[in-house]
C-alpha cells in the first residue's frame, strides 16, 4: 500500500528555511517571535475518545454570523447527530446533537467566550447509549456531484472554520464567479504552543484530510492545494505526505494537486494571512478576504469534518481538543464530543494538580481565560490550557512606554504597535484607525516582547470595540436621520396631494353651485356633497390615501421616539 | 489564581526595563575602564556622584508628583542618565555642576514631561549641553591622557584618586600645580585651533598629541565603547540602524570633504575615534525615548545626526557635536516617524 519510501518523503524536503522545501518556494512575513513549542507535554500519545459526559450544553452559536434557532423542545429525545438548531440566514450554521439524550434546559448558559456572558445552550441529559440518528446519505462518488450540492452538505452538517475563527465553510467555499480560486491552502501550521491537536488528528486523520481537501478542490475548482505544516511536526508532514502519496498512486481525483509543504516554526505562521503569505508569497488585501487573491483557506480539522459529512454524512459534532498545561495531571489529545463541560474533560485528565494561574480556552498567545469550568467546548476550542505561575508569570503592573520599537519588530502586519497604543489610549479612535488599528490580527507578538509589559492586544481590543460601538451608534443616528427626513417629505407630499385636491375639487363644485362658497368648509361633507359620476374615482382615492397617511404618521412618531432614545 | 489582567497574550514576558537599562549599564563597563585609564579616577567619582543625584532627584519629583516612587527608580533609567552624563562631561567637573546638570536633566527634561517614555529630548544631552552653554569653560577643561610620552612632552601632570576627589569636592588643585598643568585641549579642540590659525593636516599632525587617527589615548576610547556597542546589539537592546547610520553619515560627509581638500579637513578615520562619536552613536542616539522607532526613520535619524556632527564640527561653534545633533533629531523624531510608516501587511502603499 505504501509505495513510497518513507525516507524520501521525509527526505524531500530541504531544510533549507526560505528557499526550498519540497521544490516550493517559501515566503517571509515581515516579525514573528520564537516561542518555545511546549508540545511535547501533550503529543506522546494518540488521541483517546473522552468519556461521554452525564450532561452536554451545546451552545447555539457557535459561529461567526446568526445563532441558529432551536429546533427541540425540552423533554425531547434526541439522537447523536440529530438537527438541535437550525441556522438562521445565510451567514450562520446548524447545530446538532453530538450524542443521544433528552433535553433537559434550553437556557442562557455560560459559553466560553471572552466576555464571559451566557447564551442560549440546548442541553442534552445523555443515556449513554451513544446512538446515531438517521443521517443523510454519504455522497460517496463527490467528483459527480454538482459544488450547490456538496456546499449544501457542509452547510447542513454545521461545519464551521475550526481553527479559531469559526466562521462558516460553506460560505467560504462559495467565493462567488467573480473570484476565481487558484490555490486552497490547508493551515496544519499549528503555531501556537502547547497546542497539539491538528497535530495529533493529521497523524491518525491524514487520509480523511485528503479526502477533505479533495472535496474542497473539487467544490472550488481551484488548481492546486498547499498544505501548510510546522516543521516542528515531523511526524504528522509524515503522515500527510504518504496519505497524499497513497491518494496519488490510487489515482484518486485531486490528489496530484496537493503538496504538503513543511514550513519554518515562527508564531504565528498559522494566521490565515501569515501562511498565505509564506505559501504563495500573496499578500490578503487589507480589510480583504483571501478569495479576492484567489486563495481559499482551511483548517485540517475543517477538511477531515468535510470529508465526514460528504463522505458518511456525519455533521459535525465531535473534534479533537488537546487538554494540557503543567497544572493538570495527564495532558493529552481527545475526542470530544461538542458540548462537554470543560470540568468532565480536566476529570479525565486526571484532574488539576499543583498550582493553577489561570485556566485558559485556546493557545497561550490568543487563548481567552476562563473563571469557571463550567462551560461547555465547541465547535472553535481547540485546547484547555491549565498553566502554573511558572508557565503564565503575573506580568505585574505596565511601566510607562519607552518607545523601544520591538513590538514593531515582531508584528506580523507591519503596524505601529506603540503608536496603536498611545493612541488607544488617549481614546483618540481616528488616530488609531489611521495607525491601521483593524489590520491587527491579535495574535499577542508585541505584548509578549513589550519591556514594560504593557497589555498591549488588550488595549487594541478595547479601541476596536469603541470603533465598533461608535459605527453602529453613528448608523443608527443615520438612519433616523433618514427616517426624519423621508418622514418629512412625505408629510410635505400628503399636504401638497391634499391642498391639490382640494383645488380640483373646488374647480369641480365652482362650476355647478356657483352661488356657494367653496372655502372653510370645504371636507368629507363636500366631497360626499359632490358624489357626483365624475368625482366618485377621485373620492375613493383619497380615502385610501388618508387612511395610509394616518397609519404612517403613527409609525412615524414610533420611529421618531426610538431616534429620541438613540440619539 | 491571578485576576485583573485578562487578555492574552498569558505567555512569560521575555523583556524587562530594568533588564535593557541594566545591560546598557553593562555595556558601558569597557568604555568606561578605559577612560578611567587615560583619565584617571575623576571619571568614577562623576559617575558616582551623577548616580546618587539622579536617583534622588528623581525619586523627590515622583513624591512631589504623587507617583509611586519605587517602580520608577527600579527601572534604572535614571542610572543610566547619570552615567551617560557622567562619561561627556570632564573628570575635573565641580561635584556641584554635576548636581545642576542632573538637576536639569532630570527634574526639567525628564519628569517635567512625564518622566520616562514621555520626555521627547534625550535627558543627559539636555543636561550636557545646559551645562556647556552656562559653564563652558568648566566643561572644556578636560584632562590629557594618560600617555607617559605625550605628558613629558608637554610638561603635564596627572591626578591621583584623592587629586580628583578634592578637586571635584572642593575645587583646589593639589599644591604646587596650576591648571595648566593638569588640563589640555581635547583632540577635536586642538585640531579645531590649529585649522584656524591656518595650519595644514600634515603640519598638524607632526604633533605626538595624534595617533593613528584621533589623539593619542582618545582613540583607544572609543575602541572600547565600540565593544559595549557591540554587545547591545548582540543582546537586542538596540539594533544596527542608528549606530550604522549615524557613522555613515558622519563619515560620508568627512570623506567627501577630505576628498575634496586634504589639507585642511581631516581624514574621515579622525572624526569617528574623537570625541563622542561612538559612544553617542551605540548608547546616546539610540536612547529609544528620543529616537525614531521606524526602521526607516531611524536609518534618517541616525544619518542625519552623523552628518550634523559633521557640521557642527567643522563650522559650527563647539569642538563637539553629538549632544547638539542628538537633541536636534531628537525634536524632529516624532516628524521622520510620521512620514516613514512601514508599509501594513495587505497594504499597496502607505502615505
Amino acid at each position: 500500500m505504501f509505495t513510497v519510501p518513507i525516507k524520501s518523503l521525509l527526505s524531500g524536503n530541504g531544510t533549507g528555511t526560505q528557499t526550498t522545501a519540497g521544490g516550493a518556494r517559501l515566503w517571509r512575513f515581515h516579525g514573528g517571535v520564537h516561542l518555545p513549542d511546549e508540545k511535547a507535554l501533550s503529543n506522546g500519545e494518540p488521541a483517546v475518545d473522552a468519556p461521554l459526559p452525564r450532561q452536554v450544553m451545546i451552545p447555539l452559536q457557535q459561529h461567526i454570523g446568526a445563532p441558529a434557532q432551536a429546533r427541540v423542545a425540552v423533554g425531547d429525545r434526541v439522537l447523536k447527530g440529530q438537527l438541535i438548531g437550525e441556522a438562521q440566514g445565510y451567514i450562520s450554521a446548524p447545530v446538532h446533537a453530538s450524542t443521544s439524550g433528552v433535553v433537559s434546559a434550553i437556557e442562557p448558559r455560560p459559553v466560553p467566550h471572552p466576555s464571559g456572558l451566557r447564551a442560549p445552550c440546548v442541553v442534552i441529559d445523555t443515556d449513554g447509549q451513544d446512538q446515531w440518528a438517521e443521517l443523510p446519505a454519504p455522497i460517496t462518488d463527490f467528483t459527480a456531484a454538482d459544488a450547490q450540492t456538496l456546499r449544501a452538505r457542509v452547510r447542513a452538517s454545521g461545519i464551521v472554520g475550526m481553527g479559531g475563527a469559526s466562521f462558516p465553510s460553506n460560505v467560504k467555499l462559495n467565493p462567488g464567479a467573480d473570484q476565481p480560486i487558484d490555490t486552497l491552502v490547508i493551515n496544519g501550521a499549528e503555531c501556537e504552543p502547547y497546542i497539539t491537536c491538528d497535530d495529533l488528528l493529521m497523524r491518525e486523520h491524514a487520509a480523511d484530510i485528503v479526502d477533505g481537501i479533495r472535496i474542497m478542490l473539487h467544490v472550488l475548482g481551484a488548481k492546486r492545494c498547499l498544505v501548510g505544516i510546522e516543521d516542528n511536526k515531523p511526524e504528522a508532514i509524515l503522515a500527510m505526505r504518504q496519505a497524499v502519496a497513497v491518494a496519488a498512486d490510487r489515482g484518486d481525483p485531486g490528489a496530484a494537486l496537493i503538496r504538503v509543504v513543511r514550513i519554518p516554526t515562527l508564531y504565528p505562521s498559522g494566521g490565515e494571512k501569515q501562511l498565505i503569505k509564506i505559501l504563495t508569497g500573496k499578500e490578503v488585501p487589507s480589510h480583504g478576504i483571501p478569495a479576492q487573491i484567489g486563495v481559499v483557506c482551511q483548517n485540517v480539522g475543517t477538511a477531515n469534518a468535510v470529508a465526514d459529512a460528504v463522505l458518511r454524512g456525519r455533521p459535525l459534532i465531535e473534534r479533537y481538543v488537546t487538554v494540557t498545561g503543567r497544572a493538570v495531571a495527564h495532558p493529552r489529545n481527545y475526542r470530544v464530543p461538542i458540548g462537554t463541560p470543560v470540568a468532565d474533560l480536566i476529570q479525565a485528565s486526571g484532574g488539576l494538580q499543583g498550582q493553577l494561574e489561570k485556566l485558559v480556552i485556546g493557545g497561550p498567545m490568543m487563548g481567552f481565560r476562563i473563571d469557571t469550568e463550567q462551560l461547555p467546548l465547541t465547535k472553535a476550542a481547540n485546547c484547555i490550557l491549565a498553566l502554573t505561575p511558572g508557565e503564565s508569570p503575573d506580568p505585574g503592573d505596565p511601566l510607562a512606554c519607552i518607545r523601544c520599537g520591538r513590538c514593531a519588530e515582531v508584528c506580523p502586519a507591519s503596524l505601529l504597535p506603540q503608536q496603536m497604543y498611545w493612541h488607544a489610549r488617549a481614546k483618540d479612535l481616528d488616530k488609531v484607525q489611521d495607525y491601521n488599528l483593524f489590520d491587527c490580527i491579535e495574535c499577542g507578538c508585541c505584548a509578549h516582547v513589550c519591556p514594560s509589559h504593557i497589555p498591549l492586544v488588550q488595549y487594541y481590543r478595547f479601541a476596536k470595540t469603541e470603533v465598533w460601538a461608535r459605527e453602529r451608534e453613528k448608523r443608527a443616528s443615520e438612519h433616523a436621520r433618514e427616517r426624519h427626513e423621508a418622514r418629512e417629505a412625505r408629510l410635505e407630499r400628503l399636504e401638497r396631494e391634499r391642498k391639490a385636491k382640494l383645488r380640483k375639487k373646488k374647480e369641480a363644485i365652482a362650476p355647478k353651485a356657483g352661488a356657494k362658497p367653496a372655502g372653510a368648509k370645504a371636507g368629507d361633507g363636500d366631497a360626499k356633497k359632490a358624489a357626483i359620476e365624475a368625482a366618485r374615482k377621485r373620492a375613493a382615492a383619497k380615502k385610501a390615501i388618508t387612511s395610509g397617511a394616518a397609519g404612517s404618521a403613527g409609525a412615524d412618531a414610533a420611529g421618531a421616539d426610538a431616534a429620541g432614545g438613540q440619539g | 489564581m491571578a485576576t485583573g489582567f485578562v487578555s492574552s497574550p498569558h505567555s512569560a514576558r521575555i523583556n524587562r526595563v530594568d533588564w535593557v537599562m541594566l545591560q546598557v549599564c553593562l555595556a558601558l563597563v569597557p568604555g568606561t575602564a578605559a577612560l578611567v585609564g587615560f583619565f584617571g579616577w575623576g571619571v568614577v567619582i562623576n559617575m558616582a556622584l551623577a548616580t546618587v543625584f539622579a536617583v534622588t532627584a528623581e525619586a523627590l519629583v515622583l513624591l512631589l508628583r504623587g507617583r509611586p516612587v519605587l517602580p520608577a527608580i527600579r527601572d534604572y533609567s535614571a542610572v543610566v542618565t547619570a552615567l551617560l552624563f557622567a562619561l561627556t562631561v570632564p573628570p575635573t567637573l565641580p561635584w556641584w555642576l554635576t548636581l545642576l546638570g542632573i538637576l536639569f536633566a532630570i527634574v526639567i527634561v525628564k519628569q517635567l514631561y512625564g518622566g520616562i517614555g514621555y520626555n521627547p529630548f534625550n535627558p543627559a544631552m539636555a543636561g550636557y549641553v545646559f551645562l556647556l552653554i552656562s559653564y563652558p569653560v568648566a566643561l572644556t577643561s578636560w584632562l590629557p591622557p594618560h600617555v607617559p610620552e605625550l605628558l613629558q612632552a608637554q610638561d603635564l601632570a596627572t591626578l591621583s584618586f584623592m587629586d580628583s576627589a578634592r578637586l571635584i569636592f572642593t575645587g583646589s588643585l593639589p599644591p604646587g600645580l596650576t591648571w595648566d598643568a593638569v588640563t589640555a585641549a581635547t583632540p577635536l579642540d586642538q585640531m579645531r585651533t590649529l585649522l584656524d590659525q591656518g595650519m595644514t593636516i600634515p603640519e598638524i599632525r607632526q604633533s605626538p598629541l595624534w595617533g593613528s587617527f584621533g589623539g593619542r589615548g582618545w582613540e583607544w576610547v572609543g575602541n572600547w565603547f565600540l565593544i559595549g556597542g557591540l554587545f547591545l546589539i548582540w543582546r537586542r537592546v538596540i539594533t544596527w540602524h542608528i549606530p550604522a547610520s549615524f557613522f555613515a553619515g558622519l563619515l560620508a560627509m568627512a570623506a567627501a570633504f577630505w576628498l575634496l581638500d586634504p589639507q585642511t579637513h581631516p581624514f574621515p578615520g579622525f572624526h569617528l575615534f574623537s570625541g563622542g562619536a561612538i559612544l553617542g552613536a551605540f548608547f546616546i542616539a539610540t536612547d529609544p525615548v528620543t529616537a525614531c522607532t521606524t526602521r526607516r526613520g531611524q536609518l534618517i535619524y541616525g544619518a542625519a545626526i552623523g552628518a550634523l556632527v559633521f557640521i557642527i564640527r567643522t563650522w559650527g561653534g563647539y569642538p563637539d557635536a553629538v549632544a547638539f545633533s542628538v537633541l536636534l533629531l531628537n525634536i524632529a523624531a516624532p516628524t521622520i516617524d510620521r512620514y516613514t510608516q512601514p508599509r501594513v501587511f495587505g497594504q499597496r502603499r502607505r502615505a
